[in-house]
């Protein structure tokens, strides 16, 4: 693991440099300064053998803090992939200029690439490829119904698989990392809500209102009327997100556990 | 410098330290990784770091972070009592949303105590006349004074909630609080657009140099919290936390490390950024807020 995300924790005072870290990379701390470099400190390890293996015609993302780390990638890379399609389709490119909902959509497509090329630049080692291929034949981007049910269900989606892969990372930086994350997917989620049908920024669907929740993985469940969002299983999360990936991009998360 | 025979020289000091390391599971880790690279454990940055990490926390449990995060919720819990006691919702949605933001906290106010409960340990509590809750000099009079209040009550969970995850991590509390997480952001933005801002912390928001969204706290705080509802320890502040216009990830300043250069607006915006409780419970957040 100690091989993966490369740039040391400016932010967190619990991480070292490796002394063999390649010099490009040390040219970080002349943005991050002196008390970055000083703070920065060693990476939980992984062995090789986690590496993800491509097996079959699925993507292994491997296991350990490499795999969720590949899994929240492939995820993003989804999610990134999905708002710059939107882009051309008429139901985005017919927006007023100034409309919140143009401003909404713009913020969004920010957001998620920056969290698919953080990841790209972060994960150096053992990453899985940075070109899925999406299927988004299913969605009508003249369509907003189409088009704000689909970013839904992927926000939704993306706060549910990080809530449930937390339990799976070892790396006190990578949870922080992952928890600062998915918190600005909550907050897509919400708003998203919000255009689909007002004031639905949480609704029993994805927070346990009157419902119990019940996953594969019992450490997501929750009782009813506990107000916790509902958390899912990385296999749980990729029943759904395979469907929106092309053939030999479809996910394998045996390894996350 | 031999790593292990310090470890041994600290524990005929200090008996406890290796359950210190232990209990810190991630810090164990490292230290298992660390060990395989004898390099590494020549590195006095690294040990300094592990220590502090071992140490800083050692007035931690996991009772103690979920008091923490209990006085937090009844904070909030009694805020919105008082916010729907105000009478100046001016509609059937904003009640809705405020009534609804409201059941969640005495929800999370009501799992946590059981929880805490079911540790053995003591719960702190608050009432609308005694122990934790909101300030009522602190109330604001308008509507528009509550809601930015309620903004900055969420926004500042959010970032409370993120500054403790670390430490369960290897618990089986760290989903639940994953899980109450995500829900104070979905309050957060709803909120937010309620007020008229982008539901995400922006550098446009209009109170985007409240202390909420920058960090660090004066003087020296204490590693213990008592408040009139209970008190419970918290980890030493060291150093100030990322202000939420930080714009640099694990050390990749994300405005010009990627393929393209990026907004710094956008790139702090996509990272909502954690504070430690030493800072949540300064006068200047939440902690000047409780009565």
């Amino acid at each position: 693991m100690s091989d993966n995300l490369q740039p040391r924790g400016s932010d967190d005072t619990s991480f070292a440099q490796p002394l063999y870290t390649p010099i490009k990379r040390r040219s970080f701390f002349m943005y991050a300064g002196a008390t970055a470099g000083a703070t920065a400190l060693v990476l939980a390890g992984c062995s090789k053998d986690n590496d993800p293996v491509t097996s079959s015609n699925l993507i292994n993302v491997g296991s350990g803090d490499t795999g969720v780390l590949n899994y929240a990638y492939a995820l993003e890379q989804l999610e990134a992939g999905f708002y710059t399609r939107l882009r051309t389709g008429t139901y985005y490119t017919g927006l007023g200029s100034t409309s919140a909902e143009k401003q909404i959509l713009d913020d969004l497509y920010y957001h998620e690439v920056i969290h698919r090329e953080f990841f790209k630049a972060a994960i150096t080692s053992g990453r899985i490829s940075d070109s899925l291929t999406p299927d988004f034949s299913k969605v009508d981007f003249n369509s907003r119904t189409s088009v704000l049910g689909t970013a839904m269900a992927f926000e939704d989606l993306g706060v549910a698989a990080y809530n449930g892969a937390g339990q799976y990372i070892a790396s006190p930086l990578y949870l922080t990392l992952a928890g600062k994350i998915v918190s600005v997917e909550a907050r897509h989620a919400a708003i998203i809500r919000d255009l689909v049908g007002e004031a639905t920024f949480v609704g029993n669907d994805v927070v346990t209102l009157t419902t119990a929740n019940t996953s594969g993985v019992t450490t997501n469940n929750a009782p009813a009327n506990s107000s916790l969002e509902r958390s899912k299983s990385p296999a749980e999360v990729v029943a759904t997100a395979n469907t929106f990936l092309a053939e030999g991009s479809k996910l394998d998360v045996s390894g996350l556990k | 410098m031999n790593f292990f025979q310090i470890i041994d020289q600290l524990a005929a000091v200090d008996p406890d330290v290796l359950d210190r390391f232990d209990s810190r599971r991630a810090v164990f880790s490292s230290l298992g990784s660390a060990a395989k690279r004898s390099a590494l454990a020549a590195t006095p940055l690294f040990l300094g770091a592990l220590f502090q990490k071992a140490y800083a926390g050692t007035k931690s449990t996991p009772v103690d972070v979920l008091n923490y995060a209990l006085t937090l919720e009844l904070l909030e819990a009694d805020f919105y009592r008082l916010f729907l006691a105000a009478g100046t919702l001016p509609n059937a949605a904003a009640t809705a949303a405020i009534t609804q933001i409201k059941k969640h906290e005495d929800a999370h106010v009501a799992l946590l105590t059981r929880t805490i409960q079911a540790a053995g340990g003591t719960p702190v509590t608050g009432t609308a006349t005694s122990g934790i809750r909101f300030k009522p000099s602190a109330f604001p009079s308008t509507y528009a004074g509550q809601l930015q209040v309620a903004q900055l009550l969420e926004d500042t969970g959010v970032r409370a909630y993120k500054g403790r995850a670390a430490e369960l991590v290897g618990t089986t509390l760290l989903t639940t609080a994953l899980q109450i997480h995500s829900v104070e952001a979905r309050h957060a933005a709803h909120i937010r657009v309620m007020r008229g801002q982008r539901p995400w912390v922006s550098n446009t928001d209009d109170v985007a140099t409240n202390p909420t969204y920058t960090s660090g706290v004066t003087g020296t705080p204490s590693t213990q919290v008592t408040t009139p509802g209970g008190a419970f320890g918290i980890p030493a502040y060291t150093k100030a936390s990322p202000a939420e216009n930080n714009t640099i990830q694990v050390n990749l300043p994300l405005t010009t490390a990627l393929a393209t250069t990026y907004d710094a607006a956008d790139v702090a915006a996509a990272f909502d950024e954690y504070l430690q409780p030493a800072e949540v419970v300064d006068a200047s957040r939440a902690g000047g807020l409780l009565a």
